[in-house]
């Protein structure tokens, strides 16, 4: 009798708990949407991928709203980041489960937590007064789509590695040993048994990474320079949209002010994008 | 700092003021009614006065101050039409608004800053203007070293940019910047790191940065030093007042207000938000 009714309260309060986070989602997207109505209404969808330049302060008429270079750069920046982070983040994972010796593999571990909990405007701090520079003195102006790549890069590589960690340590020892069985050098465990095994988990760990990289703002808004163009080197200042909305939103009124939610519509339109991408993928190969 | 950039005061001032709001429709009494000022204007002057009115609030419990932004035209209508109690404007009074008082409350000022071993000593203003429009691209133009110019531009609807724009009579489409910045610290940091970065910031934030040893040089304007001093005394040419405005002789709540934002209680304050205070 007791144990049904904790369980009745159990489950009516995680009944509550997923409701509450579900709603929390829709009430924002809803938010974003009526916030940015104004803007649609005003200047239209197709202004915001037809117009020649970003000057919204003019207001609806006189200003101009073109997004896409800012999606380009955000685009590109992620890709960047994930291109380099990838192979970093796994690499760094199979070295210190697979190759390392055992004390060494811990302490690789705790550095790489301790990195992920380094907060990003620290990154954005180092990024600015560090690398932008260094980044300068080979190629001016510095603060770069390559600086934001390089941040975001250091940004994510923990990200990927603790998930990539944690996936190896959850895969069923016997793999391990049956491997070991057949003689199978530690490579060929590695790239025959573990990662083929660890697929779904690998991917959840750059899924993240990105989600991390395209919603990452003030690491980005300190090194990237900030220029509302789309680049044509990597060398070149960029804007991302969550650097737009940063930068302005402080200041901006009425239509400028909606414009900058449709920078959040668009962003969270991309979130939405790279979730569904997921699933579709997932469903295809990853646990076949 | 990243607090600030994201949620400035005025941001989290214009949440209390529509909740205030909400509140003062559903209970209004006379009572409250007399105990609330209203201040409409400048966006540049509103989150210094949303933050003189949070202390003003503290030392007079139960009067609301509520600031709203709108621009200094807005400011100076609604202080006209009664429609706020105190309007704020970040210019002096035009000829034709002599019909309205004006208040200083402290003065904002902008300096050309490049890095500390630039050789540069100064540019004239159509130097600047060539600098930033594009047609200078390397130092060694204006007599420096060989080397191409980063020019740091501040983001759309800054009142820096604004005043800088207006100064120099320049669009914002027309400038070609290479690095574009929000707060000033950004924007020290970024000329910092950079020998041939050029950029511009408030004085106070310069001033401050520079005598704490980050490698960033001040250059004169018009041939005036670029200092607080020269600002608060308006020799310096890139400088505005920020003003309170109001329609008649100031009474009551508002002459208390008025005083209390001219007053060295609220020093620490103006130069929080790198704003030079008035002398005393």
């Amino acid at each position: 009798m007791s144990h049904s009714r904790t369980d009745a309260v159990l489950v009516g309060t995680l009944r509550a708990c997923a409701l509450l986070t579900g709603t929390l989602v829709l009430f924002i997207v809803l938010f974003l949407l009526v916030e940015s109505a104004p803007a649609l209404r005003q200047v239209g969808v197709a202004r915001f991928v037809s117009d020649t330049a970003w000057r919204p302060s003019g207001g609806a008429q006189r200003g101009q709203f073109n997004l896409l270079p800012m999606i380009v750069a955000t685009t590109l920046a992620t890709a960047g980041a994930l291109f380099l982070a990838t192979p970093l983040g796994i690499g760094s994972a199979v070295f210190a489960h697979f190759y390392a010796p055992r004390g060494l593999g811990r302490l690789f571990g705790k550095i790489i937590e301790l990195l992920a909990g380094i907060p990003s405007v620290v990154y954005g701090l180092w990024g600015l007064v560090v690398l932008a520079p260094l980044v300068a003195s080979w190629q001016p102006p510095g603060t770069s789509l390559l600086s934001a790549i390089l941040v975001l890069t250091i940004m994510i590589t923990p990200t990927i590695a603790l998930v990539a960690g944690a996936t190896f340590d959850n895969l069923p020892r016997s793999y391990l040993q049956a491997a070991a069985a057949l003689g199978l050098s530690r490579w060929r465990t590695v790239g025959g048994v573990i990662l083929p095994a660890a697929r779904s988990g690998l991917f959840t760990a750059v899924l993240l990474g990105s989600g991390r990289a395209i919603g990452e703002t003030m690491a980005v808004l300190m090194v990237a320079g900030n220029v509302v163009q789309t680049p044509h080197s990597l060398f070149q200042p960029v804007r991302t949209l969550t650097a737009n909305i940063a930068l302005e939103m402080a200041y901006a009124m009425g239509d400028h002010r909606a414009a900058l939610f449709d920078s959040g519509l668009v962003l969270m339109a991309m979130i939405a994008l790279l979730v569904g991408i997921a699933e579709v993928l997932s469903k295809g190969r990853i646990y076949g | 700092m990243s607090f600030r950039m994201l949620f400035p005061q005025s941001m989290l001032w214009s949440v209390v003021a529509v909740f205030s709001l909400a509140c003062c429709s559903c209970g209004q009494s006379s009572d409250t009614a007399r105990s609330q000022l209203v201040l409409t204007g400048s966006s540049t002057v509103a989150p210094l006065a949303a933050e003189i009115g949070k202390r003003f609030e503290k030392l007079h419990p139960g009067v609301r101050v509520d600031v709203q932004t709108g621009g200094s035209s807005r400011g100076i209508a609604d202080a006209r039409r009664d429609l706020a109690d105190i309007g704020m404007a970040s210019r002096d009074l035009k000829p034709n608004e002599n019909d309205l008082l004006s208040f200083t409350i402290a003065r904002d000022g902008i300096c050309v800053i490049v890095h500390q071993e630039n050789p540069i000593a100064s540019l004239t203003d159509q130097q600047i203007i060539a600098i930033y429009t594009g047609d200078i691209e390397n130092w060694k133009d204006v007599g420096g070293p060989d080397a191409e110019i980063t020019v740091v531009n501040k983001a759309e609807g800054r009142s820096t940019l604004e005043l800088f724009l207006h100064y120099f009579k320049m669009e914002n489409a027309d400038i070609q910047a290479d690095v574009v910045i929000g707060d000033n610290e950004q924007g020290i940091k970024t000329v910092a790191g950079n020998v041939n970065a050029i950029g511009y910031v408030s004085i106070g934030a310069a001033e401050y940065d520079a005598a704490h040893g980050v490698g960033i040089k001040l250059l004169p304007l018009g041939g005036v030093a670029a200092s607080i001093e020269n600002v608060r005394s308006g020799e310096f040419p890139l400088a505005r007042p920020l003003n309170l405005v109001m329609k008649s002789e100031p009474q009551g709540l508002a002459k208390e207000f008025i005083e209390f934002a001219r007053s060295r209680d609220v020093h620490d304050i103006v130069e929080e938000q790198y704003f030079v205070p008035l002398a005393d």
